[in-house]
């Protein structure tokens, strides 16, 4: 196996003096290859879809679709129309509401709008059945009937809570929109329009503050944050990236090639996925930010071998054939680990995952390529020159420090390090999910700022659920509405939820017009045949896009009902989904039991939805990676070992983070697998040098623990700090699923560090006597580079 | 000097804004006068009867039918609209529901609504009654017979469409709380029979489109025997199939009125 190492030695080498031989051609011919896929970047698009976010199996998603085939679309604007005057049936006010519902309809994609002044408000007048908007003509009216109809407003159970507050100050309108999903500018398009309606109201009617959220803003504001992430992290990356490179080699022409790899990489990492026709999430969007932060690693470490062998005194291209050689197999192998971590990622429930995961691998994959071909042959070509120094360098000074301390305290670091370890690992069952789209964009984002102030007035997070009725037309029977009167009311007392739309509330008006408007009819009608026909004539009554089609089924056999529910937590959410299951199991028969369904229930339950799937993306990344080490390490003992320090920084960040912030969103789920790719090399790097030095120089296992801080700790200081760097740079990002996932890269890169510094060395010495007789079966497997 | 200058651009304005004037008016006529000869090949029918099915399917493919019959009283004075009854006869919940309708050119029409479970007739009193009919896709104003003079039309062109050749007309509402902007109605230019109308919603997009098909001659008189209606933005449709008409089946004045409503059965 020996020989097989040596022929990659020899392969490495060769393929290097072939690089500088034709360096003008392959810098020439990776710029056009990377041109030339880069030019896919041009077909990226942004989603502005929220259910972008939800796999087609997505069985959440999938209910979701059907309930919205069966009514109508759930798309929305909501605006949220505050008077100075604290009061919303004032006749300015009131105009201005008529007006904004008015033109609401000139939104693009618009099917209904809902607001005060046009609910059909019904009233008996003999044998009539008035219908008619609750509010028309606002400025030629006077105080006395603007306060009649807030009365009935205020009454009004679909109005109230929902439409307009409980004490009449602030009122919303309500427009539901269905996008032909047919081009990514539809969403952003209505948005233009609908900020230019608050535009225009506001300076028309300068005591109004109107604030714009619903499911249409949430769409864009993905769209919007990813972009507004690509313009500032990417600067800002390239920056930090510059800065650190220069800063740690010295060398401008470094500088400038390590620049030129990552950069080509990244073209074609994103150019590839332009062709694979990948809509853009500010998920995705974080995949260059990735490829840079890990790219750049390849580079320092040949850099920081080729400045030393310069050092020792070798001529530029020798330096640089020696520089390649000796990193080919941990460069190649660290890029392996940390593809496998990320196509890991298509495991998950959400396809931007699989869209970071594989724009990655495929950029991690370009930088190795790039990185021992495109870098040499630059630095071959432009002038690269490196002071000798004297005597040893600081961090030498500090890795021997370091060394000696482990080695002579190595009792206390097993008992030192782990004991927290464990504590913090205790604290993993603590972790809560924790999935609220409002939350997920910070106040940068106008959709957050909006949204948090409309929901000082209203809930936001609508419940629907779909409750069957027995058989066609039976939503009339007496028993069916009774139930459903019922289930309203429980789910009313229900301390989060704000309003409950549902038809029972209808009938009961209904059934009181028909009988004079005397409240004593304000009840269930008494027979089925009632029932429907009120029904028939109600719909007869009503004008276009005010239907009762979005909350009756075509026959009849089902109504919907929307409970909604303000900001919670998804535990308190699904307590809630329970309380109610618990009522219908209890109080309805059995035919009339439903789901819930919507939006908010797809994000309440997508981090567990992610979890599931990613247990086993994990777990088989780890087995792959285990793997891979045991291979490279020709050790099937120290293989497994390095499972400890890759697979605890893994757990004691999950148990730090639940000790600290106590909750995640759902990109927690793929925080293992995207740590794990990285801070394997860091093990990779450190074991691999440690069995060099057990094996070539047959080195104690102290004399080994020396002579791996010596030759490679620094390189992996510098590495943490690139990496950290990296991912902090994400940690500015505007939404928050990539401002976690940052935070808990860096907590296990930083944790990898400790443990592969502290703890590894701590088990090698407290297992060494066991060790010495397998030593030798072990020596003929071990890999003469690494 | 200038004086004749200013003549001369005067009678040039003069002679564009004439014959710009002409052109219009020219359109305006043609339109119109294909929508009448369309409305005209029906003159005479005096009184039909037809029983028909109407079914109903939403985007999720779920279906529902309702049957009902209508009867329809022409009134052969374009000034005012023909009268109408619509009885229910299925889902079994609305059996007997009668609905009777007095069309009017330009103001709502008067509706009357007979509910048999509470044994009352009740007026619609709704100035807007451009929703869906019995959740349907159709609107009221949609399927029963179209008044004239409701619509301004304008002449856009010709097409084929099918065998036939269709002129093409654009109509737009005269009456207040239509639900559409305009409707693009296509003509034959053989039986001018109406084949196909386009409905744009109140921003000017696309919303529904009705198909007229399976016509049928009675002695003179065409009758489409399939409406299909889909809404483009719902991805919801609607058909009505008819069966046989009856025409001149005797009935009057005196059978819609709102006091026989009552009475039907």
């Amino acid at each position: 196996m020996g020989t097989y190492f040596k022929a990659i030695d020899r392969f490495a080498a060769a393929l290097t003096r072939r690089v500088i031989a034709n360096r003008w051609l392959v810098i020439i011919g990776a710029v056009l290859i990377a041109g030339a896929l880069g030019s896919g970047a041009s077909k990226l698009e942004f989603s502005t879809n929220y259910r972008v976010f939800f796999s087609e199996a997505n069985p959440e998603l999938q209910a979701f679709e059907e309930l919205q085939n069966t009514y109508t679309k759930n798309d929305n604007f909501f605006f949220v129309v505050e008077s100075a005057s604290g009061e919303a049936f004032d006749r300015d006010t009131m105009a201005a509401v008529e007006e904004l519902t008015e033109a609401a309809w000139q939104i693009p994609y618009t099917i209904r709008v809902d607001s005060v002044s046009n609910f059909q408000h019904t009233y008996a007048t003999e044998d009539d059945l008035i219908v008619e908007d609750l509010v028309r003509d606002a400025e030629g009216r006077d105080a006395g009937f603007l306060e009649e109809r807030r009365d009935v407003a205020l009454a009004e159970p679909l109005l109230r809570n929902q439409i307009l507050t409980a004490n009449g100050d602030v009122t919303a309108i309500n427009v539901v929109l269905q996008y032909p999903e047919k081009a990514f500018t539809e969403v952003p398009e209505a948005v233009e329009f609908a900020r230019g309606l608050r535009t225009d109201i506001e300076a028309k009617y300068p005591q109004l503050t109107i604030h714009l959220t619903g499911v249409s803003m949430l769409n864009n504001a993905f769209a919007e944050t990813g972009m507004a992430d690509g313009a500032t992290l990417m600067p800002l990356m390239f920056g930090v990236i510059f800065l650190l490179t220069w800063l740690i080699i010295r060398s401008l022409t470094a500088t400038f090639s390590t620049l030129l790899v990552i950069g080509l990489s990244t073209m074609v990492a994103m150019g590839t996925a332009g062709f694979f026709g990948v809509k853009l999430t500010p998920i995705a969007m974080s995949a260059p930010i990735v490829i840079l932060t890990l790219a750049v690693a390849d580079s320092i470490h040949i850099l920081m071998s080729l400045r030393s062998l310069m050092r020792e005194g070798l001529g530029k291209h020798e330096a640089l054939i020696e520089a390649v050689r000796i990193n080919f197999l941990p460069v190649t192998i660290t890029s392996l680990t940390t593809i496998v971590g990320f196509l890991s990622l298509n495991f998950s429930d959400s396809p931007p995952y699989w869209h970071l995961g594989n724009i990655t691998a495929v950029g991690i994959f370009a930088a190795w390529i790039f990185s021992v071909t495109v870098l040499p042959a630059a630095i071959s070509v432009l002038p690269y020159r490196v002071k000798e120094k004297q005597g040893t360098e600081w961090s030498v000074r500090t890795m021997d420090r370091l060394s000696e301390f482990v080695i002579r305290r190595y009792r206390g670091l097993l008992v030192g390090v782990g004991l927290p370890t464990l504590a913090l690992i205790a604290f993993i069952p603590t972790l809560d999910f924790n999935d609220q789209w409002v939350e997920y964009f910070d106040e940068r984002i106008e959709f957050r700022v909006d949204s948090d102030q409309a929901m000082n007035h209203f809930g936001l997070y609508p419940i629907e659920y779909s409750i069957p009725a027995n058989g066609p037309g039976g939503i009339s029977e007496p028993e069916y509405l009774a139930n459903l009167e019922r289930l309203t009311d429980f789910m009313r007392e229900q301390e989060l939820v704000t309003h409950v739309y549902s038809l029972s509330d209808i009938m009961k008006r209904l059934n009181r017009n028909m009988h004079a408007d005397d409240d004593g009819f304000y009840r269930i009608p008494a027979n089925r045949e009632l029932s429907a026909q009120y029904l028939l004539l109600y719909e007869l009554s009503l004008p276009y896009g005010l239907d009762l089609n979005d909350r009756i089924n075509v026959d009849k056999s089902a109504t919907r009902v929307t409970a909604t529910i303000e900001q919670a937590t998804s535990a308190e959410t699904k307590a809630f989904f329970n309380d109610v299951d618990a009522f219908m199991q209890e109080n309805l028969p059995s035919y009339m039991h439903a789901k819930p369904t919507s939006a908010a229930v797809m994000f309440t339950y997508i981090s567990e939805r992610n979890m599931q799937n990613m247990v086993v993306g994990t777990i088989l990344a780890i087995a792959a990676i285990a793997l891979i080490m045991m291979f490279s390490l020709r050790s099937v003992r120290l293989g497994t070992l390095s499972l400890i320090p890759n697979g605890l920084p893994i757990l004691t960040t999950f148990g730090a983070w639940a000790l600290l912030v106590g909750e995640v969103g759902f990109s927690v789920a793929t925080v293992a697998s995207i740590s794990l790719g990285i801070i394997v090399d860091d093990t990779v790097h450190w074991l691999s040098k440690y069995v060099r030095a057990r094996d070539e120089r047959n080195l104690s296992v102290e004399d080994s623990i020396r002579y791996a801080f010596r030759n490679v700790g620094m390189a992996i200081v510098v590495n943490t700090i690139i990496l950290a760097a990296g991912f902090f740079v994400m940690t500015t990002s505007a939404f928050k699923m990539n401002v976690d996932l940052g935070l808990m890269t860096i907590l296990s890169i930083v944790g990898a560090l400790i443990l592969d510094f502290l703890f590894l060395p701590a088990l090698l010495l407290f297992g060494r006597n066991k060790e010495q007789p397998e030593i030798a079966g072990d020596t003929k497997l071990l890999p003469s580079t690494a | 000097m200038n004086c004749t200058r200013v003549m001369i651009l005067t009678l040039v304005a003069a002679v564009l804004l004439g014959t710009a004037g002409a052109v219009f008016a020219a359109d305006d006529t043609q339109g119109f006068d294909i929508a009448a000869r369309s409305d005209r090949t029906d003159l005479g029918f005096g009184d039909s009867d037809v029983e028909l099915q109407m079914v109903l399917r939403n985007a999720a493919g779920q279906e529902s039918t309702r049957a009902l019959r209508i009867a329809t009283l022409e009134k052969p004075d374009e000034t005012v609209g023909d009268k109408s009854l619509v009885v229910f006869d299925t889902p079994r919940d609305i059996e007997g529901t009668a609905l009777l309708s007095h069309a009017k050119i330009l103001d709502p029409d008067d509706q009357w609504l007979y509910l048999p479970a509470l044994k009352r007739v009740k007026r619609i009193s709704s100035s807007n009654k451009s929703g869906p009919f019995v959740g349907s896709e159709f609107a009221f104003e949609d399927f029963t017979a179209i008044e004239l003079n409701k619509f301004d039309y304008t002449y856009v062109g010709e097409v084929a469409c099918g065998d036939l050749t269709c002129d093409v007309l654009e109509r737009t509402p005269r009456y207040e709380n239509s639900g559409y902007t305009k409707q693009v109605s296509w003509v034959d230019q053989t039986d001018y029979q109406i084949r196909k109308v386009e409905f744009y919603d109140r921003r000017g997009d696309l919303l529904k489109v009705l198909e007229l098909k399976d016509y049928r001659n009675y002695k003179g008189i065409w009758r489409a025997h399939t409406l299909s209606m889909s809404n483009v933005q719902t991805n919801k449709q609607t058909d009505l199939i008819y069966g046989d008409y009856t025409f001149n089946t005797g009935l009057a004045e005196n059978d819609f009125v709102k006091g026989r409503l009552s009475r039907l059965r």
